[in-house]
């Protein structure tokens, strides 16, 4: 790659990207006989939209379970916040300040859209199951000071009118928003998003990119995402990962990795003769 | 006049020694020194209803009013107010009128291009926007505004990047208010003792169903003798609660929410959001309760179509009662004398059905509600009456500081609009047109002396436009239709497209209608569907479709749409004036006529010389018998850009009821 810039910069709008918050050196992740990643370098900054793209099976979900230790690659160092990251379950990436959302939305079917937000502040919680069973005094002082977050959360994410529906009765759009917003409830340093416009309309679409863009403009949040819409990608993203066949083809901002050759092939295919 | 100072930061009144309370900011501070801990607003912010009282209040909206001497405020400038009903936004208004300034609310779902002109009317130096959404608009706009100056917006989300010399938030201004309180005290003071009965509260544009939009001044002895009158005729007390959600540009939301709040002090709460209405309704349970036709209209249809997938022993059980409630709830209600059989029969369905119903829609507590800006559906009216709640009737308009006439509880019916107001003076001229005299009647359109002199007469009286006439026995006005759609037939016989319109209206799958004929032989008439109602039909009868304009075109939709037209025709021709107003041919519009086509006014009343240039080739094709057309429309999105959709309309002809001219003299 080009010269690595292991200081900040300025996007072109005029944002101030700060340093390196997490770091990929050449991961490599097998399964079985399979290579699903082959020696993948690359680096969040703190501040920064990052997009992973790529063809099917180019193998960025995979990617995005490594960043939240769902998945353990064979080679390779994470680095995060500085520092090697040893081996961790997901629950302790969770608790290091990483949230994400799913591609195929896993929220809580049966229950409620404060419930399911909710959720999202487990980690933020002291209280055992005790004292949250008995709830008068901490447990309760505790809960109200949760319910301000989330409560806060659902107002910037404009689904108030939705707080006590069961989430199984909600469309498709507004799951994935709910979804949003209890990553969110975990106050994350890093949000990964897995496609968080698979399935949607333009509108709908619409609506996620300004809450998307909301979300890095007004909390800070570093956010590193994997999209299939091109043109949502270019978009919202600052820099632009492309992977193909688990290989990183290209690296860059969405102008330098329209241009690159690789990436155009890899998308648009080329021809064998 | 006395003058003293509270704690050295706190204002004093100069008007209320004289017992003059002559101006909205004067009524604030009766409000705070009597009843100081009483809520004076509520809203629902992060799930839980949040109040101010009336001492909390003053101190905001006083921290608000230096601010804005410290901005620069001078008396008599116009400040713009845009965005929905939240506390912050009343505070506004009243702070602009405390420093002298007058506000002028404004409709937020206007486009940019409808503020531009407004702006620009009043020349608004000051604006004060709700969020990110309106300051985008005015700033799209603000080249061509040359007086503006400085934008203040209540909520910051997305704000920060934006270029801050023109701009401030507004907790930021209630600081410096604050912070400078007592350099900037006494001018506020100075300039509030000035206000009294003849100084502007409260500049309001009207909806303009023709041409631009017209500025209506309201001086305070408009807003608060009317306030006064109205409060006094239904009897409200401090201890009302009621919802602001209607328009803060519409006089109605300004009398109730502020004239009328103010005067007697009682909670004005602002829902969380405009989704979230229903059931911040549920959670306040107003007891005193204002809505446009269409609201009710909406309710009824929504609790209609439940009752239609609810169980059949639940859906039995509503009907049967509300078979009873229609013969004895409305007698009950107006005190007439009711059987014993039939009133224990009544308690016992206000416990299994009315009681939860009415809980339901929030109507629970409503000791008074109101209805007006258009004819409400005889059935309509008489099932919320039924239920026990107190649905009145009201005529009123901006110029008149809304009142003009009011039923008086027991006198309510569903073809009249009332008596004349306290303090209102009524005369038909020879025309038909309603003329009225009050204390409510506005002061002038700003910078339309022409208008002003065409509207109000020397003498006081001012033109409503409304055709109508008094009822000998009763006293009661009745209004007919617009003066000016009134028209002739061919034939010379009368010619009224509203009344003919809202019998179309009242059946719920008809959300729209619009009549043609004037000067014609026959008459024609576009229909849009109700796409709530319609739409489940459809579901229950397994239609699938994915747009208005599919379902508009369902071959079943046309034939029932066909029945009700066929309905109307009967009911209408068994009115000897009216009858030649029945509908020969008629079409299921393509689109939904919509304001941001410019199809409606923002209260949502149809623009009919619109309309009529707008589909000038639909209703051709309607007079020249054809039974097909294809047509192409303009529309415009919510962020203002443009497109078009076509389709082919199918033209439909209506049974008509054959009227003989003329009585048969019997034999």
């Amino acid at each position: 790659m080009s010269d690595q810039m292991t200081e900040g910069y300025i996007t072109e709008d005029g944002r101030k990207i700060g340093g390196t918050l997490m770091e990929m050196k050449n991961i490599t992740l097998r399964f079985g006989g399979v290579k699903a990643i082959t020696d993948i370098s690359f680096d969040i900054k703190e501040g920064e939209i990052r997009a992973i793209i790529g063809p099917n099976g180019a193998g960025k979900s995979s990617m995005l379970n490594v960043i939240s230790g769902f998945y353990v690659p064979q080679e390779g160092e994470v680095w995060y916040k500085g520092a090697k990251r040893p081996q961790m379950k997901p629950y302790q990436v969770a608790q290091q300040g990483i949230a994400r959302t799913f591609q195929n939305i896993a929220l809580f079917e049966g229950m409620s859209v404060l419930d399911n937000v909710m959720t999202g502040r487990l980690n933020h919680m002291k209280t055992n199951m005790f004292q949250q069973a008995l709830w008068k005094g901490k447990a309760e002082k505790e809960e109200v000071e949760n319910r301000e977050v989330v409560e806060k959360i659902i107002d910037f994410l404009e689904i108030q009118s939705i707080r006590k529906t069961p989430v199984g009765r909600l469309p498709y759009g507004l799951k994935k928003r709910v979804e949003l917003a209890r990553a969110l409830a975990v106050e994350p340093h890093l949000l990964l998003l897995d496609e968080p416009m698979a399935g949607m309309n333009v509108e709908e679409k619409e609506d996620m990119s300004r809450f998307i863009l909301d979300v890095n403009d007004e909390f800070g949040t570093t956010i590193a995402l994997i999209e299939h819409d091109m043109g949502v990608v270019m978009d919202l993203s600052d820099r632009v990962v492309v992977m193909d066949y688990g290989k990183k083809i290209g690296d860059g901002t969405p102008d330098e990795v329209r241009n690159n050759q690789d990436v155009i092939d890899a998308y648009l295919g080329v021809s064998h003769d | 006049m006395k003058t003293e100072h509270l704690g050295g930061t706190e204002l004093a009144q100069s008007s209320q020694a004289a017992g003059g309370l002559q101006s909205i900011p004067a009524l604030l501070h009766r409000n705070a020194t009597e009843m100081a801990d009483r809520p004076a607003y509520r809203e629902k912010e992060f799930g839980i209803w949040q109040s101010w009282t009336w001492r909390e209040t003053e101190h905001q909206i006083n921290n608000l009013a230096r601010g804005l001497l410290n901005l620069g405020v001078n008396e008599g400038d116009f400040i713009a107010i845009i965005g929905r009903n939240r506390p912050y936004m009343y505070w506004s208004m009243v702070a602009a009128q405390s420093v002298g300034a007058i506000p002028v609310p404004l409709y937020q779902d206007a486009a940019a291009e409808e503020m531009a002109y407004v702006l620009d009317h009043c020349g608004a130096r000051f604006v004060i926007a709700e969020d990110q959404e309106q300051v985008d608009k005015v700033i799209d706009i603000q080249e061509d505004l040359h007086q503006f100056e400085h934008m203040i917006y209540l909520d910051p989300r997305g704000m920060r990047k934006y270029n801050h010399t023109q701009l401030h938030e507004f907790s930021h201004i209630q600081e410096q208010g604050f912070a400078a309180r007592d350099e900037l005290t006494p001018e506020l003071e100075r300039r509030r003792s000035k206000l009294d009965y003849s100084s502007t509260c409260v500049m309001l544009y009207t909806s303009g169903t023709t041409g631009k939009p017209k500025g209506v001044v309201l001086s305070n002895r408009n807003v608060i003798e009317s306030a006064k009158n109205s409060s006094e005729f239904d009897n409200l007390r401090p201890d009302e609660e009621i919802l602001a959600y209607l328009p803060m540009a519409w006089v109605g939301d300004f009398i109730f929410s502020v004239g009328q709040a103010y005067w007697c002090g009682f909670c004005v709460n602002c829902p969380e959001s405009a989704e979230t209405l229903n059931v911040d309704l549920r959670e306040i349970g107003p007891t005193y309760y204002f809505a446009p036709p269409r609201v009710f209209e909406t309710q009824l249809t929504s609790v209609m179509i439940r009752m239609e997938d609810a169980s059949p022993m639940k859906r039995k059980m509503f009907h049967y009662f509300m078979e009873h409630a229609k013969k004895v709830g409305g007698d009950i209600l107006d005190g007439n004398p009711v059987g014993f059989g039939d009133r224990m029969k009544y308690a016992l369905g206000n416990l299994m059905v009315y009681g939860p119903l009415k809980n339901t829609l929030g109507f629970s507590r409503v000791r008074v509600g109101y209805t007006a800006g258009e004819a409400i559906g005889p059935e309509i009216f008489a099932f919320y009456r039924s239920l026990g709640i107190n649905l009145k009737q009201l005529y009123g308009q901006t110029e008149a500081t809304v009142f003009i006439t009011a039923q008086p509880d027991g006198q309510v019916r569903s073809d009249t609009v009332g008596v004349p107001s306290p303090g209102v003076e009524l005369k038909i001229d020879d025309n038909g047109e309603v003329h009225y005299r009050s204390p409510g009647v506005f002061e002038y359109y700003y910078k339309n002396e022409e208008s002003t002199k065409g509207t109000k007469d020397a003498e006081g009286w001012v033109a409503t436009g409304d055709a109508g006439f008094i009822e000998k026995d009763t006293g009661h006005l009745r209004i007919i239709d617009r003066a000016k759609d009134v028209g002739k037939m061919a034939d010379g016989s009368l010619f009224a497209p509203k009344y003919v319109e809202n019998k179309l209206k009242f059946f719920p799958n008809v959300l729209e209608a619009v009549l043609f004929g004037n000067g014609r032989d026959k008459c024609m008439a576009f229909v849009n569907i109700d796409l709530t109602a319609v739409g489940n039909w459809a579901e229950r009868n397994n239609i699938a479709y994915s747009s208005y304009q599919e379902l508009a075109g369902h071959p079943q939709v046309l034939e029932t749409i066909k029945s009700h037209v066929e309905e109307v025709n009967k009911s209408v021709a068994q009115d000897e004036m009216l009858s030649g107003c029945q509908i020969h041919r008629f079409l299921v519009l393509h689109k939904e006529l919509d304001a941001d086509d410019g199809e409606m006014t923002r209260t949502r009343k149809v623009r009919r010389r619109i309309v009529e240039d707008k589909f000038s080739d639909l209703i051709d094709a309607l007079y020249g018998g054809k039974d097909e057309i294809y047509t192409t429309t303009e529309v415009t999105y919510e962020d203002g850009r443009k497109g078009s959709i076509s389709a082919n309309l199918t033209l439909i002809d209506a049974p008509v009821v054959a009227v003989t001219s003329g009585k048969v003299a019997a034999e």
